[in-house]
């Protein structure tokens, strides 16, 4: 018995417009967006981003020239001055601290971004893997993680850098090596409490195999806890970076960081150039203030429990 | 006669747990300890026991999810216990699984077509893209779901709507069997009966076979076409729905089956519970002999010195003295 | 005078999605040494119900209306007054019994710490109180088990450690919000066996709050059946049982599998429950309402319409006689199925 009518009413049915979802990740946005400290904090590194890339196009001088007017008495002439187009003024060997600023803006950001980058991708996945698969596995892996974290990673560092010469390379390497510790510990915790949760067991049961179930189920549902810990890590990679470039170990002149020129400033403020201190440390501070609002809103956009 | 879907025989299954001091042997839990049936294709067996039973470990060992011993051999005369992955995965989409938690079993991050798709993704490599958002739709509707909703996440539905979405993923690979643990216990009871009236009709469709696990006695009974008491890992009586209903002979579907309360206050009010004595027993360190003897009104000497096989012709029971409860043995023990 | 009346009491919640109304108006007197049973399902209001006269909502919730417990106005009452209350005179049993202990400290001193702070006698009587408590509460070998700490006890002496625990000041209102609901059958029957006989003993009213009707079919005088935060019906327990009056509570009776007779194809109510943000206009239940009328529309008052029993319904009592009328928009499979023989 065939009922035409059903039949035609299923078919309507089945060509009816699909409706859109609602993606817990655009909840999650709707919330951030609410969060007033949060999305200032998002428009601040948007202008720091800016400032890092188109900074350059606003500079009267370029960072390695040297004003040749002004060399020698920075302390006279050398002041914040749109007359002579050093805006943030320039450094004891005239050298424009505007463009010298903007450079250690995209060195420091990108040492940051590409040490949580490093973190996340590695973190998760080795995390993940070791949380995943458990047993001895996950017992040898995370060991391994014990062992490396163990080491006085600043001491290796400073060691690296001494004995093969300061590099960006050997920086981010370093920096590379231990962010990831960290993240994989979190990630491996997260791991364990979604793997016996039943849409995991579902797919198990289904016969997925483990690293579809890995990359599909388990990695989506910790990205929330992966965001809200990497953008809390870009400033503790900015802040290791300065430290190091604080040192006088970081990068190499003619390159420099906020750690860097914070350093030089730090050097020279008992002869009045301020502004030399003055003006990566704003940056400096900003920055590092500005992620951990942005971190802390994304936390609470993305943890909804504690409203 | 049809030969049997499935079979199992003498299925266990332990844990190890670690040990509480650091020179003592690792604790073993039996949480399954030797448990037999038949399963006929299209049948429901409904599976009753309190928590701790080992009801749900029975289920997750059928489907491959935690390791077990023993045989639960397949139509085709494949034990699949102990079967690697590998050959394990042409069984996958023949038994399916629906789960407790309607909202815990669907991935949060993923609409509702991809959801009910994976299954399809996983054993149907042949199929195109729109053939498969076609099934899906289908299936949506066959259990009750708008198909227009398919972009949509499961938290934007209710809990009733997420166990349909939980069988419509069990069901798109077209299984042989579907074993339920839990499927309604977190659901109202409005919405429970929807379900349970889905399942029935969609087993009737389909030819489905089900394995029904439950601690509601009055769920099981509706659905069910033979019950399988379990305690403390072991299968104390396994009969009939209706037998086993209108007559228990183990002591404790007796006193399981006069502790679920009735909706009826005349009724409620006057029948009689058969209280069980203490609590229990670890499932580390089970009685000897019977398992329930410990709580058992009519326990003798011989319960706790030799283990009563399950027997019986069609009304099976692990007793050694099974039967109705006489009033003075219930006074004894009240 | 009621023990325990309220007037007009409305529970809101503030959200991010909007105001959620959990209850509405809702008017209800408990008598000294009276059982009330109040059943609904998730989303209902019994909870918040309850968690508003005990002074428990959450932080977002807001309650209006009127509570007064013997005489006394205790909604939204201060601290120091809602814990005197909550200690002494109404006790609160939850679904959950760890809720209410702390894992970290001994049952003892748990019981004995309350005894001491609201009684003011000395730790030693305490614990002498507390262990006859426990024997009340038919824990086996309480002397010896009273020094456990929460987690010792299975889940079934847990509730009962937590029954002890509320009755140790002889409180006169015992609520009781789904005490059995995490606990097998056969532990539920024994919980439900001991909370009537205490309240038997100890003369006081019991309000028990549960999903599940043969609960209350079993220990309750009058029956409360809740739905979208809004009274349904309210009668003595024999006739809510038997003669419905209320599309509601008819359906749920008729969607309940039952282990006493034959099954056939189940009732079910069909839709879901209402998204109280955004709750239907009128009747509450009216979208799911086989006898739904137009004038539905318009939320019916709770009336009386026999001797002691009440009901919130436009539909003719008549029409709930005769059953569901068929319901032609649903093409229901077995529907069809059951017309070929």
């Amino acid at each position: 018995m065939v009922d035409t009518q059903q039949m035609r009413s299923l078919a309507a049915r089945l060509a009816e417009p699909e409706v859109r979802g609602r993606s817990p990740w655009a909840d999650a946005r709707r919330r951030f967006r609410r969060n007033k400290a949060a999305m200032v904090s998002l428009f601040v590194l948007i202008l720091v981003a800016l400032f890092a890339i188109f900074g350059n196009q606003l500079a009267a001088w370029s960072n390695e020239e040297m004003d040749f007017a002004v060399m020698g008495q920075a302390a006279q002439l050398g002041a914040p001055s749109f007359a002579n187009g050093h805006y943030f003024g320039t450094d004891d060997l005239g050298r424009d601290l505007f463009s010298r600023t903007v450079q250690g803006t995209q060195v420091s950001l990108m040492v940051g971004l590409i040490g949580a980058g490093i973190a996340v991708i590695v973190g998760t996945l080795y995390g993940a893997t070791a949380g995943y698969v458990g047993g001895r596995t996950d017992a040898v892996m995370m060991r391994l993680v014990d062992i490396l974290m163990s080491i006085p990673y600043m001491f290796v560092l400073i060691l690296l850098l001494v004995m093969f010469g300061r590099s960006m390379t050997m920086l981010f390497l370093g920096i590379g090596l231990i962010s990831w510790l960290d993240m994989s510990r979190i990630v491996r915790g997260q791991t364990l409490s979604l793997k016996n949760r039943e849409f995991i067991e579902a797919a198990r049961a289904t016969g997925v195999p483990a690293w579809k179930i890995i990359l599909r189920h388990i990695v989506p549902n910790i990205l929330g806890v992966v965001a809200v810990y990497a953008t809390l890590l870009v400033p503790l990679m900015i802040l290791s970076e300065s430290f190091i470039s604080f040192l006088g170990l970081g990068v190499q002149e003619p390159l420099t960081s906020w750690g860097a020129l914070i350093s030089e400033g730090a050097g020279t403020m008992n002869y009045g150039t301020l502004w030399q201190l003055a003006f990566p440390l704003f940056f400096f501070c900003i920055t590092l203030f500005a992620f951990f609002f942005v971190g802390d809103g994304l936390r609470d956009a993305l943890d909804p429990k504690d409203r | 006669m049809t030969t049997p879907l499935m079979t199992a025989r003498d299925l266990r299954v332990r844990f190890e747990l670690p040990a509480q001091g650091l020179f003592q042997k690792p604790r073993v839990l039996q949480a399954v300890s030797g448990v037999d049936f038949t399963l006929m294709p299209g049948e429901t067996l409904g599976v009753v026991g309190e928590s701790g039973s080992g009801k749900s470990t029975l289920a997750r060992a059928l489907i491959g999810l935690v390791p077990a011993s023993g045989h639960a051999v397949w139509q085709d005369g494949t034990n699949l216990i102990g079967l690697s992955p590998r050959r394990m995965l042409k069984y996958r989409s023949e038994i399916q699984m629906v789960f407790q938690d309607p909202l815990a079993s669907l991935d949060p991050r993923m609409t509702v077509g991809q959801i009910i798709a994976e299954p399809l993704l996983t054993h149907r490599k042949d199929l195109g893209r729109d053939e498969i958002r076609l099934r899906v739709k289908d299936m949506m509707d066959r259990v009750g779901l708008l198909p227009n909703q398919i972009n949509r996440y499961p938290h934007e539905f209710s809990g009733g709507q997420c166990q349909r979405i939980g069988i419509a993923r069990a069901l798109i690979v077209e299984p042989k069997l579907v074993i339920c643990d839990e499927p309604v216990s977190a659901l109202d009871v409005s919405i429970q009966a929807q379900v349970i009236n889905l399942l029935g009709d969609l087993q009737r469709d389909l030819g489905l076979a089900l394995i029904f696990i439950a601690h509601d006695l009055s769920v099981v009974k509706h659905i069910s076409d033979r019950v399988l008491v379990m305690y403390l890992g072991r299968v104390m009586e396994l009969a009939e729905a209706e037998a086993l209903y209108a007559d228990p002979r183990h002591p404790y579907t007796q006193a399981l089956l006069s502790a679920v309360p009735v909706p009826d206050p005349v009724l409620e009010r006057a029948k009689r519970i058969i209280p069980l004595r203490g609590e229990l027993p670890s499932p580390m360190n089970p009685p000897s002999g019977c398992v329930f003897r410990t709580r058992c009104p009519r326990a003798e000497a011989l319960c706790a010195t030799e283990r009563p096989e399950l027997q019986g012709g069609g009304h099976l029971t692990a007793c050694h003295f099974p039967g109705a409860l006489r009033p003075e043995e219930l006074s004894k023990a009240g | 005078m009621a023990l325990l009346q309220i007037r007009d009491l409305n529970v809101r919640f503030a959200t991010t999605d909007g105001e959620v109304s959990a209850v509405n108006g809702i008017n209800l007197d408990v008598q000294r040494g009276q059982t009330l049973g109040i059943v609904g399902e998730s989303g209902s209001g019994k909870s918040q119900l309850a968690f508003s006269i005990m002074g428990l909502l959450a932080r977002n919730g807001r309650a209006t209306g009127s509570v007064q417990f013997d005489g006394t106005e205790i909604l939204n009452a201060s601290p120091r007054v809602l814990n005197r209350i909550r200690a002494e005179k109404i006790a609160m049993v939850f679904q959950d019994p760890m809720t209410s202990l702390n894992p970290y400290m001994r049952v003892s001193d748990q019981m004995a710490e309350v005894l001491v702070l609201h009684k003011g006698i000395s730790r030693r009587q305490a614990l002498v109180e507390s262990v006859r408590m426990l024997d009340a509460v038919k824990i086996p070998d309480a002397r010896g088990r009273i020094g456990l700490y929460p987690h010792e006890f299975s889940g079934g002496m847990r509730q009962r450690v937590m029954i002890a625990m509320s009755l140790l000041c002889r409180p006169d209102l015992l609520i009781a919000d789904e005490p059995t609901t995490a606990l097998d059958v056969t532990v539920q029957a024994q919980i439900m066996e001991l909370l009537a006989d205490l309240q038997r003993d100890f003369g006081m009213a019991m309000v028990l709050i549960t999903h599940d009707l043969g609960v209350v079919a079993g220990s309750c005088e009058r029956v409360m059946v809740m739905y979208g935060g809004r009274i349904m019906e309210r009668a003595p327990v024999e006739p809510i049982f038997a003669v419905p009056a209320h599309p509601y509570t008819q359906g749920l009776l008729a969607a309940i599998p039952r282990v006493d007779q034959k099954g056939d194809q189940l009732s079910a109510i069909p839709g879901s429950p209402p998204n109280m943000t955004n709750p239907p206009p009128g009747c509450p239940f009216a979208p799911r309402c086989a006898y739904a009328m137009p004038v539905c529309e318009a939320m019916p008052p709770l009336e009386q319409f026999a001797v002691d029993r009440e009901r919130a319904c436009h539909a003719p009592l008549s029409a709930l006689r005769q059953g569901p009328p068929p319901q032609p928009d649903l093409p229901e499979p077995a529907a069809i199925e059951e017309v070929q023989p």
